[in-house]
């Protein structure tokens, strides 16, 4: 292999080689993909007119290259398919947090609304993203291979990491113990998932939520206190909710990974 | 650049029918809409046709796997799909177009089809040239990067082909992809199937026989949830006699058959 063609026969081979057979034009060609000599010799032996042309057509392409669009830009939040049709019950969830925050200044002998509804922020967006109403492009969802807990913990982390900086402005302004916010949230958010794996994620969330303001935030408005769940001392038995609910949740999601849930496949 | 072939391409497909049902029954709500169909189709362009109220819809989602076989046995892909079955396998060699394409209006088209590949499992280095692909092959390459909401109808039906050819799929199902489509783009659409049927099973579900009569090799006839006819495009045409209503000798066959099959069920 390291005979080097003649100069000769590189001249006929840039020419157009005629009078040359194909094998030995073969060979010419594997020859100089890998030796940079005989492609310099072949540089010289092409004419001046198909240089010009190559010249230009390389420089027109390196234009184009500097000039033209750069690559298209990944969002990987919207991977998440949190993005896509959330957006307005975030705002929701905010304009509500707000609102409590408004009420909790006004009037201060209630009992806090900031920590009444903490719980319950994060289930209005969450069932959002996981119905059949809601998500418009739920049939599609339905048929892939990646759906079921996995797509469905993904994106409730993408509202939880929307809602959560919220409940931390709002539980900051009024001065509450993160705890007291922070766990219940997250508590009700996986009680949420744990309990939609059976009956269905919108449906779940509804049944708290309204489980929520019956048992504790309507009788604690009318009796003007806050509720003992809501203190310091009921905040281990938040953790211990809150740990076991996620634990369900993952369990579930590890042992049937892709395991179709019911509300949105099988109905 | 040479690509690596993985064992699973170049395995033999160890399944006698890409779509295989026997005794199928689907539900639609309560009402029993597939009822007890045997089918099986191999590899083709096969349009699928019935009045309204057929169980065309419903057919085409049990075989998406958006529902759930209420009874019979379904096969895809040599993969089972009743009972608890895992259908990841199965799903990553599905394409499938709902009735009712939901999509992310804020998506640009290309975001869109890339989610959807991502869904679809494809391996990450992939999609993007997969992407390009799909969204090339409908024609919509020059607005791949609109966003969704300011497509026509037509454009939408185009992408929504894109997104469920993007993982060049075994079993391809479109439930009416020809609504919206103009003359011209009707034609390039049957050109298109004509190319995806060389080496896939794909199952057109449509009113319009000339669809079928044109772009079809086989024709499946369904009637109140049961199979009625089953046979290629040319004998369908045999089907029909001078006598029959329809403009086309395809449509003389559909009414004529269609017509023999109600006379059987009352007899």
């Amino acid at each position: 292999m390291t005979t080097h063609p003649t100069p000769t026969l590189i001249s006929q081979y840039a020419s157009g080689a005629a009078g040359v057979d194909d094998t030995t034009i073969w060979a010419v060609e594997a020859h100089l993909e890998a030796c940079a000599a005989c492609r310099a010799v072949l540089t010289d032996a092409v004419d001046p007119g198909t240089r010009d042309l190559l010249d230009r057509v390389a420089g027109g392409i390196a234009d184009g290259i500097a000039t033209g669009p750069g690559p298209v830009r990944r969002h990987r939040l919207l991977r998440t398919g949190v993005a896509a049709r959330v957006l307005p019950w975030l705002v929701t969830a905010t304009g509500l947090m707000l609102a409590a925050v408004l009420f909790e200044w006004t009037f201060n002998s209630l009992p806090s609304l900031v920590l009444l509804i903490a719980p319950v922020a994060p289930l209005l967006p969450v069932a959002a993203v996981w119905s059949r109403r809601l998500d418009p492009a739920w049939e599609l969802t339905a048929t892939m291979p990646r759906t079921g807990l996995p797509l469905l913990m993904r994106r409730t982390l993408g509202v939880l990491s929307a809602v959560i900086p919220v409940l931390a402005v709002a539980g900051w302004v009024t001065g509450h113990s993160p705890g007291l916010w922070l766990l219940p949230a997250v508590g009700f958010t996986a009680g949420a998932l744990a309990l939609g794996a059976v009956v269905g994620v919108d449906r779940a969330a509804l049944a708290l939520t309204v489980a929520w303001s019956a048992g504790v935030v309507v009788p604690s408005l009318a009796d003007g206190q806050l509720p003992t769940v809501l203190t310091g001392g009921s905040l281990p038995g938040w953790a211990l909710a809150t740990v076991a609910l996620t634990a369900v949740v993952l369990v579930r999601a590890w042992r049937r990974p892709h395991g179709p849930l019911q509300n949105l496949l099988h109905r | 650049m040479i690509r690596t072939v993985s064992v699973a391409e170049t395995a033999p497909s160890t399944y006698a029918w890409a779509v295989h049902a026997e005794k199928l029954q689907v539900r639609a709500g309560r009402h029993l809409a597939v009822n007890e169909l045997d089918l099986r189709l191999g590899t083709g362009v096969h349009g699928l046709l019935g009045p309204n109220g057929a169980g065309k819809t419903t057919l085409m989602r049990a075989l998406a796997t958006v529902l759930k076989p209420a009874g019979g046995r379904l096969t895809l892909l040599g993969g089972e799909v009743t009972g608890n079955a895992d259908l990841r396998q199965v799903r990553r060699g599905l394409g499938y177009l709902p009735q009712h394409f939901g999509f992310y209006p804020r998506f640009t088209v290309r975001e869109f089809v890339e989610y959807i590949a991502w869904l679809k499992e494809m391996p990450k280095a992939v999609i993007p040239g997969a992407v390009q692909r799909a969204v090339e092959r409908v024609g919509l390459a020059d607005r791949a990067d609109s966003r969704m909401k300011t497509l026509s109808g037509g454009m939408l039906r185009r992408a929504g082909i894109a997104q469920a050819i993007v993982n060049d799929p075994a079993v391809l199902l479109l439930d009416e992809p020809t609504v919206g489509l103009d003359p011209e783009q009707r034609l390039d659409f049957r050109e298109l199937l004509r190319e995806i049927g060389l080496d896939s099973c794909v199952l057109v579900s449509t009113h319009l026989v000339e669809d079928v009569a044109v772009a079809c090799s086989d024709v499946v006839l369904i009637s109140e949830g049961r199979l009625v006819w089953q046979g290629t495009t040319g004998q369908l045409t045999e089907q029909g006699a001078a006598g029959d209503a329809g403009d086309s000798a395809t449509e003389r066959g559909y009414s004529s058959v269609l017509r023999a099959y109600r006379g059987r069920v009352s007899a």
